[in-house]
């Protein structure tokens, strides 16, 4: 069976939600919705305080190219533009929205029902991405449309749709792929026009064997599709991973997927993307797990972006009563959240609750050289080295040692039985040879 | 609620830690132990705990009264050095060698370099080498206790005999399926290659050891060992591989994590230097045994494959 070939984990799967149903989450009564929600270029508010919004309705507008729009979620009145914190303490520009029923803008499509043929051409479609919001909803955030330009002297072969959930305890694309199938495959198709290109490979690890079937049985109809089982193995979700698993080409270093051939979107992208040009939606919700080992229920939400993180609690009855830790993603690569009261954005993927007695390091010992991180590591690093050079300020040595391409998937840190803190130094070294680089090309 | 936990990614960690590993290590030397005692009686048990109980005093005091660290006698590293010291001695060892070696092993061996991990040799073979240079009278004997099996009624003609590699050099032949079970004179950890293998075996399965550094051990010296013997130089390979410490030092001592390299490619060569000098030593050299030293050489080359042994970069 395909996979990587380099490194690679197995920890704990945990995939305790993957038998529920996705359920809506009731619309909050305040919402905070933030101006910009993507990597790039910040978005420019063109509605004022006071004024009335329509769910759909556009808040915040993309001015340069990489960007993106964002649209209101609820219908009510915007109560101020202030700046709120984030899951990660960041304070950050935002609307203040009181929510006041649920009421569309005019031209979006809320039916349930499927619209399998497709209209627009490859420019129009590219377009309507870019319109209605959509961003890369794997983490990156990046504004989706942008993948969509191919440069003049590279050409796209295939698309490559990452549902793979590597990562413990998130099911959210697993559900996806159970009860959107054919959203998702008819996404697939806007994808590969919008592209031009023939062949697209849905990467799926084979600890969801339902998904595969579901998947598989339907793609049948999709001329060009193909569901590919792979190997269950972290961080096989991550970009270059996943096409070394499904095409064998590898990626160099410090390029974008392209260089080889592929342009690779989240089964969540697809969905999007789905939405947008189908039914003319904006990306305004996002699907999110509530687990973790301690909660009763756990169970995956259909959410509105802007959805205050306490209330999400409050409706899934509170925390557990040893909770020592939340983090937004999954266990490997998902960040620690700061503020309780910070609310959702396009890509919030998860919430996991760890306990008080999961959220603690295990304890440090002296390094026994055991090669356990640089088996682990997907991109061939030595992380051991990388730590002993961060620890020593030798940041040019470290960058000599490839340390920016480390793709912080957290498999070194994982793996080390003497519980050193490797990627924290690495991502320390990260940052510092960033510096060193700008630096360098002002000179 | 309490204070909620902020810490960068990953937020879970594998099982393994330091202190797994090294108490999986002394599992696995269990059954050399085991047949250790079956043939040669119970004072190798008074052996073994004797080296490891000096191992663990010397770490404890070290660590107390010099280092003034944190106390690391129960990460089983100790116990470790102690059992795999005491399996390169005769039986009937006296014991203040035992606890001389003890300190030479963990106080040089290892504490000096800032103990566990840090220790560019392998602790237990320092101490080894130190006794046999020291004591030849006591360790480097040509007349090794002979294997008398525990609960049997049959009486030994003699109680010491050579060991295998000693008849080797001499030119005789011993039986090979006893070197197997480790029914032959020699140190009473090293005899066994099933018991040994079995540890490995044990090891491999925890995933403490990977196959790389044993195969290229045993698969380097059995090569250069078959050439030699077709030139007529030295005995059927078969004895090479089966003689002395070359098992025990290819499992357990040369498989130590922290002297060895760390990538696949380096310890590949690491284990085929090991067996290309032990085979050397002991077909040239003047000693019967050369595992040790073979050991301890490539020990000190490690930090020089580690800078040249660069794993395979992704995208480059």
């Amino acid at each position: 069976m395909n996979t990587f070939r380099l490194g690679g984990v197995h920890p704990e799967e945990n995939k305790l939600a993957s038998k529920s149903n996705i359920e809506k989450l009731p619309l909050p009564d305040k919402a905070v919705v933030f101006v910009s929600q993507h990597l790039g270029a910040p978005s420019v508010p063109v509605v004022q305080k006071g004024d009335k919004v329509k769910v759909g309705q556009l808040l915040a507008k993309a001015e340069a190219f990489i960007c993106a729009n964002t649209h209101s979620p609820y219908s009510g009145t915007i109560t101020k533009i202030d700046l709120a914190t984030d899951f990660n303490g960041y304070k950050k520009p935002a609307f203040y929205i009181d929510v006041e029923g649920d009421e569309w803008e005019e031209g979006i499509d809320t039916s349930d029902s499927i619209v399998r043929e497709i209209t627009l051409d490859s420019k129009q479609i590219v377009e309507r991405i870019k319109d209605r919001g959509v961003v890369g909803l794997g983490g990156a955030a990046f504004p989706t449309h942008v993948k969509y330009m191919i440069p003049q002297d590279k050409k796209a072969e295939y698309l490559i749709i990452n549902a793979v959930e590597c990562e413990p305890y998130l099911t959210s694309d697993n559900r996806v792929l159970l009860e959107k199938a054919e959203e998702v495959l008819i996404g697939i198709e806007v994808m590969k026009r919008a592209l031009g290109v023939a062949c697209a490979l849905i990467g799926i690890e084979n600890n969801k064997p339902e998904a595969i079937s579901h998947m598989s049985e339907l793609a049948k109809n999709y001329k060009g599709t193909k569901v590919v089982a792979l190997k269950t193995k972290y961080p096989q979700g991550a970009e270059k991973q996943l096409i070394y698993a499904l095409t064998g080409r590898e990626v160099p270093s410090g390029k974008l997927p392209i260089e080889v051939g592929c342009v690779v979107n989240n089964v969540g992208t697809a969905l999007a993307i789905y939405y947008a040009v189908q039914k003319n939606m904006p990306l305004i919700d996002n699907i999110l797990t509530f687990t973790g080992k301690s909660v009763k229920r756990n169970r995956n939400l259909q959410v509105r972006v802007g959805t205050p993180l306490q209330y999400i609690i409050d409706y899934c009855g509170g925390l557990p009563e040893d909770t020592g830790k939340l983090v937004n993603g999954g266990p490997m690569m998902g960040k620690a959240i700061v503020d309780l009261n910070a609310p959702t954005v396009k890509t919030t993927s998860s919430i996991l609750v760890i306990s008080q007695k999961e959220s603690m390091r295990k304890e440090e010992t002296n390094c026994l050289r055991c090669g356990k991180c640089v088996s682990a590591c997907p991109m061939g690093l030595e992380p051991i080295l990388l730590f002993n050079l961060a620890k020593q300020d030798r940041w040019e040595e470290a960058e000599k040692e490839c340390a920016m391409d480390c793709i912080e998937c957290g498999c070194c840190l994982f793996s080390c039985p003497a519980g050193k803190p490797l990627l924290d130094l690495i991502r320390v070294a990260k940052n510092k040879i960033g510096v060193i680089r700008r630096l360098r090309s002002q000179r | 609620m309490a204070i909620l936990t902020v810490s960068g990614s990953p937020h879970v960690q594998s099982k393994d830690t330091t202190r797994s590993i090294m108490w999986t290590v002394v599992i696995a030397l269990i059954p050399a132990l085991l047949v250790g005692i079956y043939y040669f009686g119970f004072r190798v048990l008074g052996v073994t705990l004797v080296s490891v109980a000096s191992c663990l005093l010397f770490e404890w005091l070290i660590q107390k009264f010099l280092l003034k660290g944190k106390q690391t006698i129960s990460d089983g590293s100790a116990v470790i050095t102690g059992i795999l010291l005491a399996f390169n001695l005769p039986s009937n060892i006296p014991f203040p060698l035992v606890v001389l070696g003890a300190l030479v092993a963990i106080g040089i061996g290892k504490m000096t370099f800032g103990g566990l991990g840090k220790n560019p040799f392998n602790p237990a073979l320092v101490g080894r080498v130190f006794l046999f240079l020291s004591f030849p009278t006591y360790v480097a004997i040509s007349e090794w206790p002979k294997p008398q099996p525990l609960f049997s009624s049959a009486v030994a003609d003699a109680l010491t005999g050579p060991t295998p590699l000693l008849m080797m050099k001499n030119g005789q032949m011993p039986e090979m399926f006893d070197m197997f079970l480790g029914a032959t004179g020699g140190s009473f950890g090293e005899v066994s290659a099933i018991a040994i293998l079995l540890g490995g075996i044990i090891m491999l399965f925890r995933k403490v050891i990977t196959w790389h550094i044993p195969v290229a051990y045993l698969g380097t010296a059995g090569i250069f060992s078959l050439i030699l013997w077709s030139a007529g130089i030295t005995v059927n390979p078969v004895y090479h591989l089966l003689a002395g410490g070359m098992m025990l030092g290819a499992v357990f001592m040369a498989t130590d994590m922290v002297t060895s390299p760390v990538t696949r490619k380096g310890q590949l060569i690491f284990g085929a230097g090991c067996g290309l000098l032990t085979i050397i030593f002991r077909c040239f050299g003047p000693m019967p045994e050369g595992a040790s030293f073979a050991i301890l050489i490539m020990n000190a080359v490690t930090p020089l494959i580690n800078k040249y042994c660069k794993p395979k970069r992704f995208g480059y």
